[in-house]
């Protein structure tokens, strides 16, 4: 539910709704001038177009907060246009276009459990487990000889996405993933 | 690996020592100009009725003391003729880079004396706590540099708002374009590389002053800027007991439309007023001149436990 927020309750990472779209506080300033009256300058972040802009507030003015909430649910499958999910706690189905999902798109394997951001019920982003493990589906065979140097080759993961592995992983292997970086971790045994 | 307990308080050496070198050159300065340092309560039934100031409270009809103003020129109507104070103030939501709920306020006081001699004041003060704290030779303050040897500028509100905001303010500007501009445009214009005395403001915006002679549009308060931080506001004291009452009384008004607390009039202040003649009194923020002269961040590296961790 959102609740009423006053400008003395702004703070970085507080969630507010402007014109019917959610918005999140990525800088913040209080400023107080002379015997004047408090300023809280807000650099705000739109939730789901990314677009960012400045503004001053009062106090007196009054907010609601973003209706937002995470709801766990599993990837199934992607029909090339949108992505499908099933919410693990009522069992339905929802889809999110390729924009909502973004980069978290690179890390989707069939049953990853991700959390989806709901605002006021409609899915607008998602994060999801901060390790992953992928198959690797190509991959060049790794050049003898050189397996402590350190050097990495590409690899294409099973979702499509292409990164850099040590050149001992082969294909049909499975690594691990920190979908924060994007790096490999390491090889796992499945 | 060795963790660090202290919550960071090894790291707030350098500043703590900052701090006690502008505070021993604060005590030094008034003592050659021979003031009294006085202290007052910090609980009090009768805080300043000021529009955008909210005391803490501190119990039934008890605040916590927001300035120590009004006691402190209790103090200069009874005859003591220059006086000083070092104390904690108190305001209920003022959390930010330059701002604590609890932060040290120095306050000084002259009978017989007006805003440009606290603004002489100013310029010896600022000087001595420089020299007692500077570690280097060079200072900077948030990257650019700052120097208070050099000759400080001295601009009237007028002037700062047609130079940085583009028009020029009357005796009754709207406030919050006044305030939005003067946060936003002005302010972070004045200072640089010596601090900057911005003087003269409207009327409306200066409550607590007195209007300056010859010019019934601006009363004669002033704040000291440097690197574009708010350090100090002084002024001509108000001293007519009638005009005072009303303006308290309008501020009482307003405060309890707002935030629903029927305030007290502070009537031992007012009764003080018949005997008080011609004085001017300024405001400095001590924490903020340790973060001027020592670079630091934020208010919360100058103190040992800010509200975070107090």
């Amino acid at each position: 539910m959102a609740a009423v927020l006053t400008a003395g309750e702004l703070r970085k990472g507080v969630k507010l709704e402007i014109d019917g779209e959610p918005y999140l506080i990525t800088d913040f300033e209080f400023n107080k001038p002379g015997k004047g009256q408090s300023l809280y300058r807000c650099r705000l972040k739109n939730m789901i177009t990314g677009i960012q802009f400045d503004r001053t507030y009062r106090s007196g003015d009054k907010f609601n907060s973003a209706d937002l909430e995470e709801q766990e649910m599993q990837f199934l499958y992607s029909d090339g246009e949108n992505y499908h999910f099933m919410n693990m706690s009522n069992f339905e189905q929802i889809e999110m276009t390729y924009e909502a999902v973004g980069d978290a798109s690179h890390f989707l394997s069939e049953n990853l459990l991700v959390n989806v951001l709901l605002f006021q019920g409609r899915p607008i982003g998602l994060s999801v487990p901060n390790f992953v493990d992928l198959q690797i589906v190509s991959s060049a065979p790794g050049i003898k000889g050189d397996t402590a140097s350190g050097s990495t080759k590409p690899a294409t993961l099973s979702t499509g996405h292409v990164i850099q592995v040590p050149l001992f992983v082969e294909e049909g292997e499975t690594v691990r993933i920190d979908t924060r970086t994007g790096q490999y971790v390491e090889r796992v045994k499945v | 690996m060795e963790t660090d307990n202290s919550g960071g308080l090894g790291g707030k050496r350098r500043f703590l020592e900052t701090r006690c070198r502008v505070l021993g050159s604060i005590r030094a300065f008034f003592e050659t100009e021979g003031f009294l340092e006085v202290q007052t309560p910090l609980l009090t039934a009768a805080p300043v009725p000021e529009l955008h100031i909210s005391p803490i409270p501190a119990g039934p009809r008890l605040f916590l003391s927001t300035s120590p103003e009004l006691h402190m020129k209790r103090l200069l109507a009874a005859g003591f003729e220059k006086i000083f104070q070092i104390t904690r103030s108190f305001r209920a939501g003022e959390l930010g880079r330059f701002h604590h709920p609890e932060f040290t306020i120095l306050e000084w006081y002259r009978l017989a004396a007006d805003y440009t001699d606290l603004q002489r004041d100013c310029q010896k003060l600022v000087r001595a706590a420089c020299r007692a704290s500077r570690q280097s030779s060079d200072l900077f303050f948030h990257g650019s540099p700052i120097d208070c040897s050099s000759p400080w500028e001295k601009i009237t509100v007028a002037r700062a708002f047609e130079k940085f905001a583009g028009w020029v303010p009357g005796p009754n500007p709207d406030t919050d374009r006044f305030d939005l501009d003067m946060s936003q445009k002005v302010q972070k214009n004045l200072g640089f590389p010596a601090p900057c005395i911005l003087e003269d403001y409207p009327v409306s915006q200066a409550a607590l002053a007195r209007i300056k002679p010859g010019n019934p549009e601006v009363a004669e308060r002033f704040e000291l800027f440097w690197a574009g931080v708010e350090l100090a506001n002084g002024f001509s004291e108000l001293t007519d007991p009638v005009e005072q009452r009303m303006r308290f009384c309008s501020a009482i008004e307003s405060k309890k439309r707002l935030e629903g607390i029927d305030y007290p009039m502070p009537e031992a202040f007012l009764l003080s007023l018949e005997n008080l003649g011609p004085c001017a009194g300024i405001a400095l923020g001590v924490d903020r001149l340790v973060m001027l002269l020592s670079d630091a961040d934020s208010i919360d590296d100058v103190v040992a436990f800010g509200p975070q961790t107090a």
